[in-house]
């Protein structure tokens, strides 16, 4: 089927080569880091160690999780609404774990002895159950979704030997994001990431920002394919993300309760920080206030169902979520766990152009493999005119 | 002329052979990694911990002499900006040393006084619990060891030190090193390097250079040896240790 993502219009093409460009630029600023060293090419510090790229890999594992909200009611419950998407949200999440993956690999300072992950396996580190993990969610939804879009392509029912790994996907999506919580939930000095709830607020804000990008593709595919992933899947994605938006807002509120609560400082401070600053340092409170705007730009959207069922509102609604969560979990969370220092003092980070330029290139390889799987799908689904369920599923 | 049958027989004969060789090569090396040979002067210990007599260092050069001691001969960088800097041993003051102990209301002295900071090695390190290659890892005798040459530079052992005694390599270190010690690895960039109580000086028989440039200030011995030292001057005097609700169980003590 590969064959099929090497015939394509002047606008794939340019598209396709608008991503490459962009990871060879990525590709050389990520080395220029190499040369000149991190001081130069990041905000990172002494004690703000992680930043931009950790928190893409926290918010597009999550992302890659909430494939499982399609997979799941199709697969499992037989709910054919999600029919015709399923395949998509799958090789959403390939891409998007590919991301994550990456976004860890950038991070090192030696790149090249990242084999030393497989050749002193750790069990106790939380790193190297995250590298299980991904691979092994990587290649489930890769096998799932060509396999059974190969059998889309032949007009034929999907090889049975495959239900027993769609069922290890849908366990293993919840999975991949509690682990990247662990990393964060079991460090003894950073009291605003130590929180029990951690994982379920991961999950929270990956089914709210998940289903939103799905939604944004599958209005794209509809748009400049003839393939339509169905109105009633798409408003039902929309139904999914307001639910869980309410529940990561929901979260944010407990977090405020404990805090302020129990006065504890270490649990105020970083929250403080994020909100309306601390002993004088606002560097995330903008970013905060724009974030926490579109969260109730997107709920006041999504709560009305004649907004959230309008394609133009919808789509609006559907971009404030996505962004709202991507700023909050994708930088925010990450750098505010570093507040306090181990020194009771606040040294604050930002994104530096060379991290944002390599951060670009990681997006691009995930968007490259996204493109070329959904054009392989676009086109096997273009052919078959009628889904499964004898519905149509092409535009003319 | 041998025939295809043969030729067959010699092979698997041969690929045998190798596989047999290699396995042997393999548990003869296993066998040698194991039996590291100690130097017999090498200083042991159940468990190493150092108790810092902060009342002793009246002046600044008090301060300068140990650091420089440690920082030299371990050819750490000497990195001006705060943001990077390389630091394996430095001093604080009471407020940040010991946040949330009543700094307000101690006595003046006390709160303009400054304390050596250094790697805690904890009993219970956290760092050594995240590391996902053993770069840092536990000896026997309690030290918190780092193997920059191991280290993958992911840094995640310092989002898991609580005390920040975890310095990354954010620059060329080699570029910021004056005066080269050659008997010390330098490091590379991208990796993370930090205070290892001088094991190389311990299994040599010598206290840490920090130990021996505090000309007594600083008292360094085994914890679990009833009958130490530093046991002594443990009961005999009020010391704190940082974030101890932690768990983390820190091994260096300050005598207030």
């Amino acid at each position: 089927m590969l064959d099929l993502a090497l015939k394509g219009r002047p606008r794939y093409w340019i598209w396709v080569s608008f991503l490459i460009t962009m990871i060879l630029i990525g590709f050389i600023c990520w080395m220029r880091e190499h040369h000149v060293g991190a001081a130069v090419t990041t905000g990172l510090s002494r004690d703000v160690s992680w930043g931009f790229h950790v928190g893409q890999l926290t918010f597009f594992v999550g992302v890659a999780a909430s494939a499982v909200l399609v997979v799941l009611p199709y697969y499992f419950h037989n709910y054919k609404t999600f029919g015709r998407i399923a395949v998509i949200g799958e090789f959403l999440a390939v891409g998007c774990v590919l991301i994550a993956m990456l976004s860890v690999f950038v991070i090192m300072g030696q790149p090249s002895r990242v084999w030393n992950v497989i050749l002193h396996p750790t069990p106790h580190s939380i790193i190297f159950w995250d590298m299980v993990v991904l691979i092994t969610y990587l290649s489930l939804n890769l096998l799932c979704g060509w396999t059974i879009l190969h059998a889309e392509k032949k007009s034929a029912p999907p090889p049975k030997w495959i239900k027993p790994f769609i069922y290890w996907a849908i366990l293993w999506a919840p999975s991949i994001h509690t682990v990247t919580a662990f990393l964060y939930a079991g460090l003894p000095g950073r009291p605003h990431w130590m929180t029990a709830l951690q994982a379920a607020h991961f999950l929270a804000t990956a089914f709210a920002a998940g289903p939103s990008l799905l939604i944004i593709l599958s209005m794209i595919i509809k748009k400049i394919s003839k393939f339509d992933p169905g109105q009633q899947a798409i408003n039902k994605l929309a139904e999914i993300a307001t639910y869980a938006l309410i529940i990561h807002l929901f979260f944010i509120g407990l977090e405020f309760f404990t805090a302020f609560y129990s006065q504890i400082p270490d649990h105020m401070v970083a929250l403080k920080y994020l909100y309306v600053g601390y002993e004088g340092h606002t560097g995330m409170v903008t970013w905060m206030a724009i974030s926490t705007l579109l969260a109730f730009t997107g709920l006041l959207i999504f709560i009305f169902p004649p907004l959230r069922k309008w394609n133009v509102t919808k789509l609006i609604g559907a971009v404030c979520i996505f962004f709202s969560i991507w700023m909050d979990k994708g930088f925010a969370f990450v750098v505010s766990g570093f507040i306090p220092n181990p020194f009771d003092k606040v040294t604050e980070a930002w994104i530096a152009l060379n991290e944002f330029l390599v951060a670009a290139g990681v997006w691009s390889v995930g968007a490259l493999v996204i493109t070329v799987l959904y054009k392989i799908a676009i086109t096997v689904k273009e052919k078959a005119v009628f889904d499964k369920y004898g519905q149509k599923q092409v535009v003319d | 002329m041998i025939t295809r049958r043969e030729f067959l027989k010699i092979s698997a004969f041969a690929s045998l052979m190798g596989l047999g060789g290699a396995f042997g090569i393999e548990a003869l090396e296993k066998k040698q990694g194991k039996e590291v040979i100690k130097d017999i002067k090498a200083l042991k210990a159940k468990r190493w911990a150092m108790v810092i007599d902060t009342r002793k260092f009246k002046t600044q050069e008090d301060f300068d002499k140990i650091i420089k001691a440690c920082h030299k001969p371990h050819n750490v960088p000497e990195i001006i900006n705060p943001l990077h800097e390389v630091k394996w041993i430095w001093t604080e003051d009471y407020e940040h040393s010991f946040p949330g102990t009543a700094e307000q209301y101690i006595s003046k002295e006390v709160k303009e006084r400054k304390f050596l900071l250094l790697c805690n090695h904890c009993d219970n390190a956290p760092c050594t619990r995240v590391c996902p290659v053993k770069a840092t890892f536990k000896r026997e005798d309690g030290i918190t060891m780092q193997d920059m040459h191991r280290c993958i530079g992911c840094k995640f052992c310092m989002a898991g030190c609580p005390y920040g005694a975890r310095n990354y390599n954010f620059l060329p270190p080699r570029d910021y090193i004056k005066e080269f010690n050659n008997e010390y690895p330098t490091r590379t960039l991208g990796v993370v390097e930090k205070c290892t109580f001088c094991n190389e000086r311990i299994d040599r028989g010598l206290l840490p250079y920090c130990v021996e440039a505090s000309e007594g200030k600083i008292i360094f011995g085994d914890l679990f040896d009833s009958n130490s030292e530093i046991r002594k001057v443990l009961s005999e005097n009020i010391v704190i240790r940082r974030k101890v609700e932690l768990g983390t169980q820190p091994m260096v003590f300050y005598i207030i």
